[in-house]
This record gives structure tokens, C-alpha cells and sequence, in this order.
């Protein structure tokens, strides 16, 4: 493999990882909102973003991708392929994030509700201040877990031809028929950014057992 | 309407004549289970109540309904002239007003001993972060506790804790404090501490509900003793009459069975 090889691959693994991030931001956003509609008081708010996250969870990530590249056009919304797969993402990883910060949200002694509410404080003082941060901490473990996840998602967005790591990859091992090399190559880029990453959502999540005590 | 009206008549009620809490015939239900059985309650400014009863006779579901904690479901309370029912504004005006220390302490763990006491203040009475840690560091200073005032929850004994939750409450300036047995959960040598501050609290005059076995301190300063049984006041006196002539065959049952272990 040449270094001019080697140096596309390297910009494929850029456009992974700039979808990862755009991914998880977004995500994030969409899903704090999913996360607390989920919890809220209210019942139909909370219905709905109980299908939401449903939908979701429930259908392949590749479906998604699909229904936004090539169902969304038929509705006359043209996209190209990075806007239609950053939509995606942002689709598929606000409902798992929703549902992982929902379920972190509920953890959080119910004492911390009531010590706030005795004390007078609103919905938003009372999620902001109390109930989020400790929220945050209990899933970052999770959430470390699902960028991951997400990271490694990134990859089918090769299907929809946005180039990717992956994608990338196939080119090059089409370009100098050595599959083997490229591919392992390819993995090693995909381990080298998950494994700390793993490694960090398991020190935390040991972190997190020793002082919840 | 009729909650308006109520409120806008009796607006200005400090005068040790009026009552600061009035339960009127109040009932509260989980599902099939009667929690609060007609509770008639009236509690003068200035006066201090420990109610006692075994567990599940309803005395913290009591005191919970009067900050809204719990929702009754029948009769009316009224706090410092207010109606309590479900307008959220008037809610937040009474917890505003009610202190509330509970047995777990529920400090906020991820904030440090000052800011637990300042968050609300500043939230909720719009005060700036500087006269909020001034009446933040007088109060902590009062439960004997300043010292602490920039370590977190977790690295305070179980009775420091307490303490600060005290202070956290009265950091509201209230003018009502609730105590759901702020001792039940303290190694016994850390039970006086607490007790100390709820005494030299009384003695400045506080109106105080205490749920507690503590029965040394409900000797010392309540003015009234209230024990209930399944969700009932059965009865209530002055701690002397309270604990020498129990009228009732409960009681006796209840004060030899706490008394037995004390």
C-alpha cells in the first residue's frame, strides 16, 4: 500500500469521524429534548417520544439511512449524501441517546425531587441544576458505550455512498487487489479510535460503582 | 375562584393569634389504601407539634401533604392564609414559606456544602449569589457547621449532613419547618447534634412539625404531642398529660413499646 493510499484512507477516516461527531452532537441535542419529553409530567408528550424512541430502536439503522437518502427525495426534498446521513444519524442516535439519559434521569434518587420541590424549585432550576448533573454522570458509561457504537455505525453510510473509512477502503482494496491488507489496515483505524474509548467507558463506569456507594 | 378569593382575604396573617396551618376533614388515598383519615389539624404560629405513631400510621404522609409533596385527595389545608390545591404558583408560594428536613437528609450531592444552600435563594427569591451566601454562611454558622461550608455531602458524618440540611431549609427564611424523623437515620451518637439544633431552632420561636421518636425532645419542646394510627389522630396533648395519662389504649401500647427502648 503507498503512502498516497494510506493518505486517502486517512480522509476517509476523517469523514467518519467528522460524521461520528456530528452525529453525537446533534444526537445529543435532539435527544436531552427526547430524553426529558420521556420523563415529563405530561402523558403525550411522554407517549411520543416513547414511539419515537420505539421507532427507532426498533428498525435497522440501515432502513433509516435509506428512508432519509432515498424516501426524502421522492417527497421532493433533494439532499446530498452528507446531509442525508448526518439527518440520519442525528435520527438514530437521539432515540438510543434519549432512551439511555431517560433511563439515567430516572436513577437519580427520587429524594433529589422531592428535596427540590420542598424547596421550592421549578421544573427547569430543578432539571438543570439537580437532576441533570447527577443524571449525566450516572450515563456516561452508556453513553460512552453508544458513541462506540455510533462510530462504528458510520460505516453503513458507505451503502448510500457517502465515503467513508470503509468505503474508502473498498476503493483502495479494489485499486490494488490486496483486500487482506487494506481491510486489516481499515479495522486497525477503527480500533485505534474505539478501544480508548471502550477502555475510558469501563474506567468510568468502575469510577462511578466505587463512589455511588 | 373561590381559592382567589380566600388568598386576597387573608394576606397578612403574622399575629400569633392566627393559625399558621389549618387542616380541615383531609383525606388522602393511595389507590384502595386510606393513608389520612378526616384530619382535623389547626397549628398557631409559633407552635411546635411532634407527632408520633408506629410506622405506616401516616405521620410523614401528613406532613408531606402540607408542602404538596403529596396531594390530598378531600377537606382543605390552609398555610399562612393560603389554600393549597393544585394552582402550581400557589404551591411554590407555600414551599416558599415550609421548610422541609427529611430523613435521608437529600442534600444535593454534587454540590458543595455553601451552594446547597445557596441554589435555591438565588432560584427562587431572586437573591444575588453574594446576599445568598451571606445568609447562607450565617445559617451554617448557627447549626455550628461553617467550617464545612466548601466540602461536599459525601465527605460529612451522617449528623453534619443533617445539619446542613437544616441550615438549606432556613436558608429560605420559612416561616414553617417540617422535620419527617430527622434522626431515624444517624448513628446514635450523632442523634443529640442534630436534636441541639432543632431545640435552639424552637427556642427562637420557629413553627415546627416534628414526626420523631424522639421523645426526650418532644418533652422538651412541644407544645402538643399528636399520635396517630392508621391514617387517624387518636390523640393529642401536652406532652406532660401526653406521656404520664395516655388516654387512649393505643397510645399506652405505642409509648411502652418506644419508651421500653429508650
Amino acid at each position: 500500500m503507498s503512502g498516497q493510499e494510506l493518505l486517502f484512507l486517512l480522509s476517509g477516516l476523517k469523514w467518519t469521524l467528522a460524521l461520528s461527531a456530528v452525529g453525537f452532537v446533534t444526537g445529543a441535542v435532539f435527544g436531552l429534548l427526547i430524553a426529558l419529553l420521556r420523563t415529563s409530567p405530561n402523558a403525550i408528550t411522554a407517549k411520543i417520544a416513547e414511539y419515537y424512541i420505539a421507532v427507532f430502536q426498533g428498525t435497522p439503522l440501515l432502513m433509516q439511512l435509506f428512508v432519509v437518502y432515498f424516501g426524502l427525495p421522492l417527497l421532493g426534498l433533494k439532499l446530498d449524501a452528507w446531509i442525508a446521513v448526518a439527518i440520519g444519524f442525528t435520527l438514530h442516535a437521539s432515540a438510543y441517546l434519549g432512551e439511555i439519559w431517560r433511563g439515567a434521569i430516572q436513577a437519580v434518587p427520587r429524594g433529589q425531587t422531592e428535596a427540590a420541590n420542598a424547596l421550592a424549585l421549578s421544573y427547569w432550576p430543578r432539571m438543570k441544576d439537580i437532576i441533570l448533573p447527577q443524571a449525566l454522570r450516572i450515563s456516561l458509561p452508556a453513553t460512552v458505550g453508544f458513541l462506540v457504537q455510533l462510530i462504528k455505525g458510520t460505516s453503513l453510510a458507505a451503502l448510500v455512498g457517502f465515503i467513508e473509512l470503509s468505503l474508502a477502503g473498498k476503493f483502495i482494496a479494489n485499486q490494488t487487489f490486496r483486500p487482506l491488507i487494506v481491510y486489516s489496515v481499515v479495522g486497525l483505524l477503527y480500533f485505534i479510535i474505539c478501544w480508548p474509548l471502550s477502555l475510558y467507558g469501563t474506567r468510568l463506569e468502575r469510577k462511578f460503582a466505587a463512589t455511588s456507594r | 375562584m373561590t381559592v382567589t378569593l380566600e388568598v386576597a382575604q387573608s394576606s397578612s396573617p403574622t399575629s400569633a393569634s392566627v393559625p399558621m396551618i389549618v387542616m380541615e376533614h383531609v383525606e388522602k388515598w393511595y389507590g384502595q389504601f386510606k393513608a389520612l383519615s378526616d384530619i382535623d389539624l389547626t397549628v398557631r404560629t409559633g407552635e411546635k407539634i411532634v407527632l408520633c405513631g408506629p410506622s405506616g400510621s401516616g405521620k410523614s404522609t401528613l406532613i408531606r401533604c402540607i408542602n404538596h409533596l403529596e396531594a390530598y385527595n378531600k377537606g382543605r389545608i390552609t398555610v399562612g392564609g393560603k389554600v393549597l390545591g393544585d394552582d402550581p404558583k400557589i404551591i411554590d408560594a407555600i414551599r416558599r414559606e415550609v421548610g422541609m428536613v427529611f430523613q435521608q437528609f437529600n442534600l444535593f450531592p454534587h454540590m458543595t456544602v455553601l451552594q446547597n444552600c445557596t441554589l435555591s435563594p438565588m432560584r427562587t427569591r431572586g437573591l444575588d449569589k453574594k446576599a445568598a451566601e451571606a445568609i447562607a454562611r450565617r445559617l451554617l454558622d448557627r447549626v455550628r457547621i461553617l467550617d464545612q461550608a466548601d466540602k461536599y455531602p459525601a465527605q460529612l458524618s451522617g449528623g453534619q449532613q443533617q445539619r446542613v440540611a437544616i441550615a438549606r431549609a432556613l436558608c429560605m427564611e420559612p416561616k414553617v419547618m417540617l422535620f419527617d424523623e430527622p434522626t431515624s437515620a444517624l448513628d446514635p451518637e450523632m442523634v443529640k447534634e442534630v436534636l441541639d439544633t432543632m431545640i435552639s431552632l424552637a427556642e427562637d420561636g420557629m413553627t415546627m412539625i416534628c414526626v420523631t421518636h424522639e421523645m426526650g425532645f418532644a418533652r422538651q419542646v412541644a407544645d402538643r404531642v399528636i399520635f396517630m394510627a392508621a391514617g387517624e389522630i387518636i390523640e393529642e396533648g401536652h406532652p406532660k398529660d401526653f406521656f404520664t395519662a395516655p388516654r387512649h389504649e393505643r397510645t399506652r401500647a405505642f409509648l411502652g413499646e418506644i419508651l421500653r427502648h429508650h
